[in-house]
């Protein structure tokens, strides 16, 4: 259990965390979300008592971390990869922190097999990749067996297979009773691993509920429906079918139809009803991705813009098309899901007839944001159908559903260690 | 968490990174290589010495001759110690891992203290076997009074050296800084205000000066040093003592 109490960091005129007031309980894998240099790692740093608090406290089991007894056999953490001497060799590195606590050689040389790195044990870390790192840092992290496990940004640099067992890894750690406070700032790969979310803006507390709390409260889920773009009064005849069911209906900016409110299958039904052909019909869920940037839109610190090229640009041949621009950079209000026509949405609305922008090119407000580097899928939608196939519109999709939460079979070899 | 296990740990980090080998190495290799090429020529240039420097000649002083140059891989493997920790964002995992920060350093700074003392010393008798074997009929013997004080002085002074480069790195915690400052500093400064008449009765209160006098076996003849060897390195220790408590108290308050 680590809990902070009006925890509040200042360096120099710039506060970095404000009055941050939270638990994270054990048996849960709790995400830490919030956009750089929002304070999650300062926070992170003060858990571990590497800063000290300007004012408030957090504590460990009770104890304030540099009190904490044999703090290495109760806390294990990843603060960064690169938080190694690179000229000493991973298993060195494992060796010197397993000896603080009188953990035996075997023990590393356990961690290293878990985290997979057996092969470059005896190299030098300095050559490890940010990947190879991350997994340096999670086998320190494993190697006293702790109660108490914080992660800032695992994933970051893995590679598709590191981020499903780190994910796997997390929830079978929280299964067996440990505390676990994960960081990062991607919330698509929050929402496949943790059970209850904290998200930070500027420093301040912005929400801290649970994932199933946090989707219903910010999800909105859709339906995508397009009919023959060739017989336009097929879809004035089903809007105003599924108007009177009681749905919701939005035009998209390609002619498709944005479905609120009505299952599936009632969908299918009424258009079936009104004699209405269609040539897709797909649920979507407004992913929390877009509700977590709705949330900290205010909070961002460092914002991307689109880059002006002044004086590098090269007059375009003759002919040639401007480059499309990327859905959602420098476009602060892009996400706000689900985009009328005139907001802000129009410079997505590919020219006709252009190539690249057939009847499914249109992108769609959520699956905008870049995905991070070794993200699996970048589509966050896509993210979340292994996990809970996405339900009809009624029910909300729970990707991190408790029943993923017990050690899947699948993952014996990896969680081994954690058992 | 017991002391034994931290001083365990660091032990394991410290032989298990380059820069000790290298540094250390480099202390051994240019202190006696230096000081048999001063004693050989001292040898040759004897005859040519006035009476009073005759009198003041001191061959044990002479072999170490070469630690002005040796100390230097010395204050570099202190300050690769401490300040490789900062350097690389060890410090964050070290810390994490061990939260009792006075443990944490000490722990450190004994391993890494043990480890100078024992190749100080080594050096020490080596350089001055060897710088004996090339004096010729000018040399002292271990026996004679006040040598084996020396020799030992020697391994001291040159650990003392190490562990004031420690505290100052734990101090000012970058490496680059560290070594900019403490290289000088005894390469050039010290020097300069230890042979200037105006600054010479201070100077002689330098850290590495007045350590120095432990080395010496027979006294100047117009010496008026109010320290005997043991004072000397007396006041060495304590400039030690100040430098590692105001690199302890750095690394309690601040943020790592």
């Amino acid at each position: 259990m680590i809990e902070a109490v009006g925890l509040t960091k200042r360096y120099g005129a710039k506060t970095a965390v404000y009055n941050l007031s939270f638990q994270v309980r054990p048996g849960a894998v709790t995400g830490f979300l919030g956009p750089n240099g929002s304070g999650k790692s300062t926070t992170m740093r003060m858990i571990l008592g590497l800063d000290n608090p300007t004012s408030g406290q957090v504590t460990i089991g009770g104890y304030p971390y540099r009190k904490l007894p044999n703090a290495a056999r109760q806390v294990g953490a990843l603060l960064d990869a690169k938080a190694v001497h690179g000229g000493r060799s991973a298993r060195s590195h494992l060796l010197s922190l397993a000896q603080l606590s009188g953990i035996p050689a075997r023990r590393v040389d356990e961690v290293l097999g878990v985290v997979g790195l057996q092969d470059v044990a005896k190299k030098r870390s300095k050559g490890f990749s940010l990947g190879m790192g991350q997994r340096l840092g999670i086998a320190a992290a494993l190697l006293g067996d702790p109660q108490v496990l914080l992660f800032d940004e695992p994933v970051n640099g893995l590679d598709p297979e590191g981020i499903l067992w780190v994910r796997n890894l997390m929830k079978a750690l929280a299964a067996e009773g440990r505390t676990v406070f994960v960081s990062s700032h991607l919330m698509s790969e929050m929402a496949l691993t943790a059970d209850h979310l904290i998200v930070i803006g500027r420093g301040q507390l912005l929400s801290d509920m649970s994932v199933k709390d946090f989707i219903s409260a910010n999800s909105a889920d859709f339906a995508r429906v397009r009919t023959p773009d060739t017989e336009p009064q097929l879809r004035e005849k089903l809007t105003s079918a599924l108007t009177g069911a009681g749905g919701q209906v939005l035009p998209e900016q390609d002619g498709a139809l944005r479905v609120m409110g009505l299952p599936l299958p009632r969908i299918s039904d009424l258009a079936h009803d009104v004699d209405v052909r269609l040539w897709e019909l797909s649920p979507h869920q407004a992913s929390l991705e877009e509700a977590y940037m709705r949330m900290t839109q205010g909070a961002v610190d460092y914002r991307s813009t689109i880059d002006q090229k002044a004086g590098l640009q090269q007059p375009l041949p003759p002919g040639a098309q401007p480059p499309m621009p990327v859905p959602g950079q420098g476009q602060p209000g892009w996400y706000a899901p689900p985009a009328p026509p005139q907001q802000g949405g129009q410079q997505f609305a590919p020219p006709q007839g252009q190539p690249p922008a057939g009847p499914y090119g249109a992108p769609a407000p959520g699956a905008a944001p870049a995905p991070a580097p070794g993200a699996p899928q970048p589509n966050p939608y896509a993210q979340a159908a292994p996990q809970a196939p996405v339900q009809p519109v009624a029910t909300p999709a729970a990707p991190a559903a408790p029943a993923a939460a017990p050690a899947p079979a699948a993952d014996l070899t990896k969680s081994e260690d954690a058992r | 968490m017991a002391a034994a296990q931290v001083v365990r740990s660091e032990w394991t980090k410290i032989r298990s990174v380059a820069s000790t080998v290298w540094t250390l190495s480099l202390a051994v290799v240019v202190t006696v290589a230096l000081g048999i090429l001063i004693s050989l020529l001292s040898r040759h240039e004897f005859d040519n010495l006035s009476r009073a420097e005759r009198l003041s000649f001191d061959p044990t002083f002479v072999s170490f001759a070469g630690m002005s140059l040796g100390q230097l891989a010395m204050i570099v493997f202190g300050v690769l110690v401490v300040s490789n920790e900062y350097s690389t964002g060890m410090i964050r995992t070290s810390l994490a891992a061990v939260p009792q920060r006075g443990t944490f350093l000490f722990s450190k700074l004994a391993v890494a203290t043990a480890l100078a003392f024992g190749v100080g010393l080594a050096t020490s008798f080596v350089t001055f076997f060897l710088g004996q074997a090339m004096l010729g009929e000018h040399r002292a013997a271990l026996g004679d009074p006040g040598v084996l004080r020396a020799v030992v002085g020697g391994g001291l002074y040159m650990t003392l050296i190490a562990v004031f480069s420690m505290g100052v790195a734990a101090m000012l915690r970058g490496p680059m800084l560290s070594l900019g400052i403490l290289m000088p500093f005894f390469f050039l400064i010290s020097n300069i205000l230890g042979n200037v008449g105006a600054t010479e009765k201070v100077g002689r209160y330098l850290p590495d000066q007045a350590g120095s006098s432990i080395m010496r076996v027979v006294t100047p003849v117009d010496d008026d040093t109010p320290y005997g060897p043991w004072g000397g390195l007396g006041i060495m220790a304590l400039w030690v003592l100040a430098a590692l408590l105001g690199g302890f108290l750095s690394l309690k308050k601040r943020d790592a």
